[in-house]
């Protein structure tokens, strides 16, 4: 499948990142290399296998469903780029 | 005291258990070692000496008191960047989290804290783990110690480094694709990938959390050993970890391998692969079949496909896993933006290096609409595939025999402008990821520049006690340690 420069922005805006016009044949390039490789899957026969979804083949992990105190709240907060009180602060959402 | 870092950590245990050694010493020649070399070989991005000294301190004082304390107490360690330590920061060798103290331990962090295990420092890595020569750092450029214009491969370059330079007597690294494997192999240490389960994950900052295992980087087999018998186990923290008996992992290492089956599948030694690592590879057959071992030709035509699958299926949960980083809560914020989008794309345009940016290109388009079936869910058949083609080399042999990687440490900056062409480092190792299943990597000679030559050992689902057995064996028989030093040559 061959990547166009349109499609390659939509993916970029999807995954919130911006690509530079400078950037885009470096990007389509690249994208296109690894793409071009996985074709070679189209001669593994497929046929009648399920897909594996993880590496082990557990199901569901069930716990109680009860709260379980964090104890380093400030730890947290630490990281946060902009607070305020015990708060992460955004630029505003709705007008 | 040089001597002290050349040690093994099993010779560091006896002489701590001796009293010939106290755990200040052994902390202070790692210190010293570390002042002489780490200039050289750029191994950390955070050093923690200052505390490992007050804690080396407090471990003699409670010998001495004959308090209870663990074989490991105050043995040192060195941690990949990418596994939380609380209260020192985890930067994943990245500027989206260069400034990031975790608010708790990873898991393993907190076992290795149990046994007393003293932290020297964190160590790099490609950014986010996404990479093979640990040029995709955005802190800095680790040199391998035998070769200084090489890379020490990657991700957990940091980590293998500073084991083969004696900077840290043993480290943890992770592994997702090759990413504990082609560093020890590049370093000519050992490096363990576990069974997927086997070890928590709780901690480790997720790359593709179907494929990602913490693992240990040793001197030799037996340390490799005895650091998986610290780490693993169920954690109910991390519900893909299996919750199965405790097993010493040091207990049949010594164990006849006398008719233990060893396959070696033709298509990993194919084309692209170094005919010097060929050359390692078949002496170490020789000296398998020396010890009684049965080595046989098979096939095991997966290593192009798993890397097809692999690139799709890690992207895929990399650009899943990496949506978090979006400014608000942690990470680096962009200093300008008005609305909320523009905050996430500039945060995550500018705090993202190249590798990650393309990976997480590469993962939305496979997963986006339209294009789903054709790449994700075939990929995930693909792994089915992979899988039932090692469950049936299982049922015939104990150990798979393969190389790390195509060739040995390559020089700084050959690989930088082709990401094709750094994908292909990993196609001997990317199989065992998508089949969960453990392998382990130790060095079976050198090349004509000197640089190790890596071996690959893999076993079928948990039988890491048979891999370490059959590694251990050959360890004992070439000596490799006794024969070969880095020469950190610039």
């Amino acid at each position: 499948m061959t990547v166009s420069k349109e499609e390659l922005l939509h993916i970029a805006n999807l995954a919130d990142l911006k690509i530079k016009d400078e950037e885009i044949d470096k990007y389509l390039n690249n994208l296109q290399d690894i793409l071009n490789y996985t074709e070679l899957l189209n001669s593994v026969d497929l046929k009648d296998l399920d897909e594996t979804i993880g590496a082990n083949d557990s199901c569901n992990v069930f716990r109680k469903d009860e709260i379980i105190n964090f104890d380093n709240k400030e730890g947290i907060m630490a990281n946060a780029p902009e607070k305020e009180r015990n708060m992460f602060k955004v630029p505003k959402v709705l007008d | 005291m040089n001597n002290i870092t050349n040690l093994t950590v099993h010779e560091l245990v006896e002489k701590l258990k001796s009293n010939e050694l106290t755990s200040e010493e052994i902390t202070k020649a790692y210190i010293d070692r570390i002042n002489d070399k780490e200039k050289d070989v750029d191994a950390f991005v955070t050093l923690t000496i200052d505390d490992a000294e007050k804690k080396a301190a407090e471990i003699d004082k409670q010998r001495k008191e004959n308090k209870e304390t663990s074989q490991f107490a105050g043995i040192p360690i060195g941690i990949k960047d990418n596994l939380c330590t609380k209260g020192v920061k985890t930067t994943c060798s990245s500027k989206m989290l260069e400034n990031f103290v975790s608010p708790y331990d990873a898991t393993v962090v907190e076992k290795l804290n149990k046994e007393g295990i003293i932290s020297l420092g964190k160590l790099n890595m490609d950014e986010f783990a996404m990479g093979s020569s640990t040029e995709n750092s955005a802190i800095k450029i680790t040199h391998n110690p035998w070769d200084l214009n090489r890379v020490p491969g990657g991700s957990s370059g940091g980590s293998a480094a500073a084991v083969a330079g004696d900077l840290v007597p043993w480290a943890l690294g992770s592994d997702t694709g090759g990413s504990i494997r082609e560093p020890a192999a590049f370093c000519g240490v050992v490096g363990l990938k576990p069974t997927y389960g086997l070890v928590s994950r709780y901690g480790l900052v997720a790359f593709a959390s179907s494929l990602d295992q913490v693992g240990p980087i040793t001197k030799d087999v037996k340390d490799n050993a005895m650091l998986l018998n610290i780490i693993a186990g169920h954690d109910e923290k991390d519900s893909t970890s299996y919750d199965i008996e405790k097993k010493d992992y040091t207990k049949n290492l010594e164990k006849d391998i006398k008719g233990i089956k060893i396959g070696v599948p033709k298509e990993f030694f194919g084309e692209g692969i170094n005919e010097e690592v060929k050359e390692q590879l078949n002496k170490a057959i020789e000296t398998y079949e020396k010890l009684g071992a049965i080595v046989e030709e098979t096939s095991l035509d997966v290593a192009k496909y798993s890397l097809a699958a692999y690139y799709i299926i890690a992207c895929a949960e990399a650009s899943s896993n990496l949506g978090r980083f979006d400014g608000i809560r942690y990470g680096y914020r962009a200093k300008d933006y008005t609305t909320l989008k523009e905050l996430y794309v500039n945060s995550r345009t500018e705090g993202f290096g190249d590798e990650v940016k393309r990976r997480i290109i590469l993962g939305t388009y496979v997963l986006s609409s339209g294009y789903y079936d054709a790449y994700y869910k075939k990929a995930q058949k693909v792994r089915t595939f992979v899988k039932n083609k090692f469950d049936e080399a299982f049922k015939k042999y104990d150990v798979l025999l393969t190389p790390v990687s195509p060739n040995t440490a390559f020089k700084i900056g050959e690989k930088c402008n082709n990401p094709m062409e750094m994908y292909l480092a990993d196609i001997c190792t990317v199989s065992i990821n998508i089949a969960g299943v453990p392998a382990i990597s130790l060095p079976a000679g050198v090349d004509s520049n000197g640089m190790p030559v890596g071996m690959q050992l893999i076993g079928n689902r948990f039988e890491e006690e048979k891999i370490l057995n059959v590694a251990y064996k050959f360890e004992q028989e070439i000596k490799f340690r006794e024969n070969h030093k880095p020469s950190f040559k610039k």
